[in-house]
């Protein structure tokens, strides 16, 4: 039998409802692996207790015929979602000792389904990265390593602690966020299945606001069968978010029909990039293959304002990171430094020791394009690019079902790595950002492995709303992939 | 365009945030090497494309305009690094 932290979500969902195992054999074995894994700091907070409470509650729910979709899952919920009662940093110093009153409506959806609380997890500080590196509580160690070479490496960001989890067998799903590849990069780097569904698809409230035109929170799963599983239960309208969509939520697990005859697949043309690697090159052209094989049909189609997307997001989120935390004054929760001087000086003291590097630059960015004379050359700018990124898709998506393309340009890189040139930073997002920017739903599947042995992912990308195309093909390609590798802190070797 | 040490002491004051002499002059070369990058939307026309406000197609909803929710004072400040009972504090402004 397999062990209890080797399983699905979707197994372990079917074996708690044949009362093969409890919900609290369940929730104990994920705790011990937690704990285990302490040295890849995927946890900026554990909830054992919560998580016994909860699983006990759930065994009592399935006991009396009353399981919830989720019920008795073990989830690990990045720490950008509030909850209630249980610490929420945002891994920044800035949100010190901060305990929300409130909980936020994708983590309330979960609990409602009958999911267990692990903990949260580590990411960049307020989700602003690529590499996990950026958070105040240190950066976290991805569960791969290059064959023969005992470097640790990031598991990407800044989903990155949430990737971990995944992929190192501690939860069986996690959340994450996603503003410009913050799932998708994450899972591509650490062998899993992560997906971005449509802006609006998921609510909003009470996640930490970053870039709240992109912002969206997605799951993060080691198949794309507990992708659809995950999505289904954090999905939904909610009034309390003005930019979610009223719309019926599908059952997503019933897209998986395994027959993608007749798909039309567009392979954009722009994403050949100067000096792209041989094997990203390869990889694509591998799933290609398989999905032709497969029944679907491929299609070249041109993205041509693609090169053009990843210098825009560095306008649109930066200008929206500035005016989204102007709300950390050391007033009203978390930190405050030098209370005794001036009002100005206070709010200056506490925002200057509060936020690290990376937030600095990206407020200060965001801060000069939205100022006097430089709002119509950069933001509005920046804007009406996007419009143009946005109608590329549209046309797109004419002659075409979904899109498929790499999920990042390398795979997992050194801690350490790429930390003194922003850009080169920038660049790990250079294929996930132009969805973002159009807000449209992309998933990441694992696909197959590096030459030094590490993860690498395939993206699709689908229609507003259509997620589950996305996941029928995505279906098909993790089923042709066969990926079954297993990271080395899983297997120990 | 480019910024020079003045202009990055004139955004850290606008956004409130305190950079001392020493990182305001590493933050020059890092704000103008990103500006430099984002400079290669110049060569796009975007002439009479309208700027992107919504990427989803939606009309905004409307409710009524009713208080939904209140009597949480204590929630409220429960948080506030230096609360006095319900009420937030902060250094003088008035002498």
């Amino acid at each position: 039998m397999t062990a209890a932290t080797d399983m699905t979500l979707a197994e372990a969902r079917d074996r708690l409802a044949a009362k093969d195992i409890s919900a609290a054999e369940l929730a104990s074995a994920h705790i011990q692996a937690v704990e285990a894994a302490r040295p890849l700091n995927a946890f900026i907070t554990e909830t054992p207790e919560r998580a016994l409470e909860m699983a006990q509650a759930s065994d009592a729910r399935i006991a009396k015929g009353e399981a919830g979709l989720l019920e008795g899952i073990p989830l690990a919920i990045k720490d950008l979602f509030c909850t209630r009662d249980v610490m929420t940093t945002a891994g920044s110093h800035i949100l010190d000792g901060f305990h929300p009153t409130y909980e936020s409506t994708v983590s309330a959806n979960l609990w409602d389904a009958g999911a267990v609380l692990l903990g949260k997890t580590n990411l960049d500080e307020f989700a602003m990265g690529s590499s996990n590196m950026t958070s105040y509580y240190g950066g976290v160690e991805n569960p791969w390593k290059r064959e023969g070479d005992n470097r640790k490496l990031v598991p990407g960001g800044s989903s990155g602690g949430s990737a971990t989890a995944v992929a190192a067998h501690l939860a069986l799903g996690a959340t994450g966020t996603d503003t410009g590849g913050s799932i998708r990069q994450p899972a591509s780097f650490t062998g899993i299945v992560g997906m971005k569904p449509t802006y609006g698809r998921c609510s909003r409230w009470g996640i930490v606001a970053f870039a709240s035109s992109l912002d969206q929170a997605g799951p993060m799963t080691r198949s794309v069968r507990d992708a659809a599983i995950l999505l289904r239960a954090m999905a939904g309208h909610d009034p309390k978010d003005s930019t979610s969509v009223d719309r019926p939520v599908p059952d997503y697990e019933a897209a998986l029909t395994g027959d993608v005859r007749g798909l039309k697949v567009g392979v954009p043309k722009e994403y050949r990039i100067d000096g792209m690697s041989p094997e990203i090159e390869a990889l694509w052209q591998t799933g290609i293959a398989w999905l032709k094989e497969s029944g679907a049909e491929i299609v070249e189609v041109s993205l041509p304002h693609t090169r053009y997307a990843l210098p825009a997001y560095y306008i649109v989120a930066p200008a929206e990171t500035s005016s989204n935390l102007a709300r950390y004054d050391g007033v009203r929760y978390g930190l405050r430094e030098d209370g005794d001087a001036s009002l100005t000086e206070m709010y200056e003291a506490t925002r200057g020791a509060g936020f690290g590097a990376e937030v600095k630059r990206r407020v200060l960015i965001g801060t000069y394009v939205l100022s006097a004379g430089y709002y119509d050359a950069y933001y509005n700018k920046a804007r009406q690019v996007r419009t143009l990124i946005a109608r590329d898709f549209q046309e797109a998506f004419e002659n075409v079902d979904v899109l498929l393309t790499p999920t990042a340009p390398s795979p997992a890189f050194a801690m350490g790595e790429k930390m003194d040139d922003p850009i080169a930073m920038y660049l790990n997002d250079v294929f996930t950002v132009p969805a973002s920017m159009a807000g449209l739903p992309g998933i990441s599947v694992p696909a197959g492995l590096s030459g030094e042995g590490l993860p690498l992912g395939l993206q699709l990308v689908g229609r507003p709303f259509d997620e589950e195309t996305v996941i029928r093909a995505a279906g098909v390609l993790e089923a042709a992939a066969g990926f079954d590798a297993r990271p080395t802190f899983v297997t120990g070797s | 365009m480019s910024v020079d040490v003045g202009t990055v002491r004139r955004i850290a004051s606008l956004a409130r945030v305190k950079v001392e002499d020493a990182q305001a002059e590493a933050l020059v070369g890092e704000l103008n090497n990103i500006l430099s990058w984002v400079e290669q939307l110049g060569e796009l026309d975007t002439e009479g494309v309208p700027p992107m406000t919504s990427v989803v197609e939606m009309e905004l909803p409307l409710r009524a305009d009713a208080v939904t929710d209140g009597g949480v004072a204590e929630d409220i400040v429960k948080n506030a690094p230096d609360p006095s009972g319900r009420f937030f504090t902060v250094p003088k402004v008035v002498e």
